[in-house]
């Protein structure tokens, strides 16, 4: 087991838009890319049980093999900036997704 | 083969700043046109709301007086995407006031040409009825005609049609209310003849400034080149490079999707782009498509006004209250509530937001609180700025002095920072419009206008 924050290089969560909230996790090692893309560790159902929603509150789960990383954009519960919300820019909501520990294969001897 | 056409971003938000020398590295280069995004939702639809810019007016002028300063005697144009901010009429006269003093202070003059994108209440409403406007996200609830003549400024991304025009016209300078953030540089390249899919993806990048470097920031300057079937990307400051790596990252960088991209009347897939070095620091891009749709939709922005907030800072550090802060918490809105029978429930919110403990997720915290101390932030939001404070005062005196069970400290549980304790917040806004209507690429009006001219001088 790993935590996702020791193996990417990035990890980080922004406003896309007022009403969604983006999250992306780079990676500089390829094999680590792989690898976690194949652990099959990162599914709608892990994003939802983390950040408390249901799927169809998760719009987007997808990998980029170019830039050695996904993004998840999820639904926002207050639009950036209303009345109750507590991240105007979404910049801090990625802590959840550092802690997740995912369990990934060894690599070939 | 066509020559390459060279593009100039100063920094990725006109006012946050930029070496000087990287900017005129840039310069050096040759290039077809200075092109700097103003705008962003970013911080919230108070901007668009107020009718107020994001950077200060100083740091505005700064970067202008750089950019406008070493283009315009250069014959460079300059582009400024979604001016002041959110790029409505006021934002858009902000910036005006701004250029018109530097060409006067530096005695240079300009043809300028002025791209609004105001949209009047009665025309949204017109296309709504007609069944042209739809939520962007399944989570914005659909448009009403009461949320329409309720947002003062209503604005619409324009495309790279109508700063193609301006470009055509042999503008100087063209200051251009809410554009989509690629769309001021995507249109220098087609202007140029180059291709529209690598034109938009290589606007995409840019328009943060050096953010696709390495180190990345949006206070530097960065250099595109679009040649035939490819552009070059690469940053003009030694302390920073670009990677083919740090340039694929930033496609990621603040959309929903990392290579589908929404535009006002395409898609840019850039699932196949291939991403290499051509040089050392210079990162060559291949493969980016631009698929036009059928009707083309822009996207809306409006925020309304929908409340007044008073609020209150302030620290606690006794253990006893800390280990049942969110219970007295309940307790105080609840006393609260009782002592004003007379006011309607609906008419106000009391939040509380515990910082050190779980102010940033909510309920999404899973950390169990180990502090000492805590800082609170509590608010009321009310239909009106005198409500919102008196509420906010009996909230702020309840608290300080309620004797909650087991309480040791009974002289005040509250350390305010100031005197003052409670802050008048004023008006607070939301985005009350974020939706696709089917408009014409081309239909946002063009102003041209003589910029620095004297008084009495013939304009």
């Amino acid at each position: 087991m790993a935590k996702l924050g020791d193996l990417a290089r990035v990890i980080r969560s922004k406003n896309a838009g007022p009403f969604e909230i983006t999250l992306d996790c780079l990676f500089d090692d390829p094999a680590v890319y792989e690898r976690l893309k194949r652990s099959n560790a990162i599914t709608k159902e892990t994003i939802a049980r983390l950040y408390g929603l249901r799927e169809d509150e998760i719009h987007h789960l997808v990998f980029f093999d170019q830039a050695l990383g996904f993004k998840v954009t999820i639904a926002r519960e207050v639009s950036s900036g209303s009345a109750g919300d507590r991240d105007v820019y979404g910049a801090q909501q990625h802590a959840p997704l550092m802690d997740l520990e995912v369990e990934m294969e060894e690599d070939e001897p | 083969m066509s020559h390459d056409v060279k593009i100039l971003s100063p920094c990725g938000m006109l006012g946050y700043g930029f070496p000087e020398e990287s900017f005129r590295r840039g310069l050096e280069h040759g290039v077809h046109a200075v092109v700097v995004d103003a705008g962003s939702t970013d911080g919230g639809p108070h901007k668009l709301g107020a009718g107020v810019a994001i950077v200060s007016r100083r740091a505005c002028k700064k970067d202008l007086e750089i950019i406008l300063g070493e283009s315009l005697p250069r014959k460079v144009p300059v582009i400024i995407g979604s001016a002041g901010g959110s790029g409505a009429k006021p934002h858009v006269e902000w910036t005006l006031d701004i250029i018109e003093e530097i060409l006067r202070e530096r005695n240079l003059r300009a043809k300028l040409a002025i791209i609004h994108a105001d949209f009047a209440p009665d025309q949204v409403l017109d296309a709504l009825r007609q069944g042209k406007i739809v939520p962007l996200t399944t989570n914005v609830p659909p448009l009403t005609e009461e949320a329409v003549r309720q947002t003062p400024n209503i604005v619409g991304q324009m495309g790279h049609e109508p700063i193609l025009k301006a470009l055509e016209a042999g503008s100087d300078i063209i200051v251009c209310g809410r554009a989509y953030d690629p769309s001021p540089f995507a249109a220098v390249g087609i202007f140029h003849g180059k291709d529209p899919g690598l034109s938009y993806h290589l606007g995409k990048i840019l328009e943060c400034g050096a953010l696709c470097a390495d180190p990345g920031t949006t206070k530097d300057g960065i250099l595109g080149t679009i040649g035939d079937g490819h552009f070059t990307v690469q940053a003009l400051n030694d302390c920073r490079t670009c990677t083919p790596l740090s340039v694929a990252a930033h496609t990621f960088y603040e959309k929903e999707h990392p290579y589908l991209l929404n535009g006002p009347g395409f898609t840019l897939d850039l699932e196949n782009c291939r991403f290499a070095e051509d040089r050392p620091g210079v990162v060559r891009v291949s493969g980016s498509r631009y698929i036009p749709q059928d009707r083309t939709f822009i996207k809306l922005e409006g925020a309304r006004l929908t409340a007044y907030r008073t609020f209150v800072i302030a620290g606690i550090r006794d253990p006893i209250l800390l280990e049942r802060l969110a219970d007295v918490e309940n307790i105080v809105i609840a006393q609260t509530k009782q002592y004003y029978p007379e006011i309607d429930g609906g008419d106000y919110q009391i939040r509380f937001y515990n910082y050190g403990m779980n102010a940033v997720l909510g309920e999404r915290e899973y950390e169990p609180f180990r502090g000492h101390e805590v800082g609170v932030l509590f608010e009321v939001v009310a239909k009106t700025q005198e409500l919102a404070s008196s509420i906010c005062a009996t909230v702020r005196s309840t608290f300080l002095h309620y004797g909650y069970d087991g309480r040791k400290s009974t002289a005040g549980n509250l350390a305010f920072p100031f005197a003052p304790s409670d802050i008048e917040f004023g008006p607070i806004y939301e985005f009350s419009i974020y939706h696709l209507m089917e408009h014409p690429a081309d239909g946002f009006p063009i102003e041209y206008r003589q910029g620095g001219v004297q008084d009495g001088e013939a304009g």
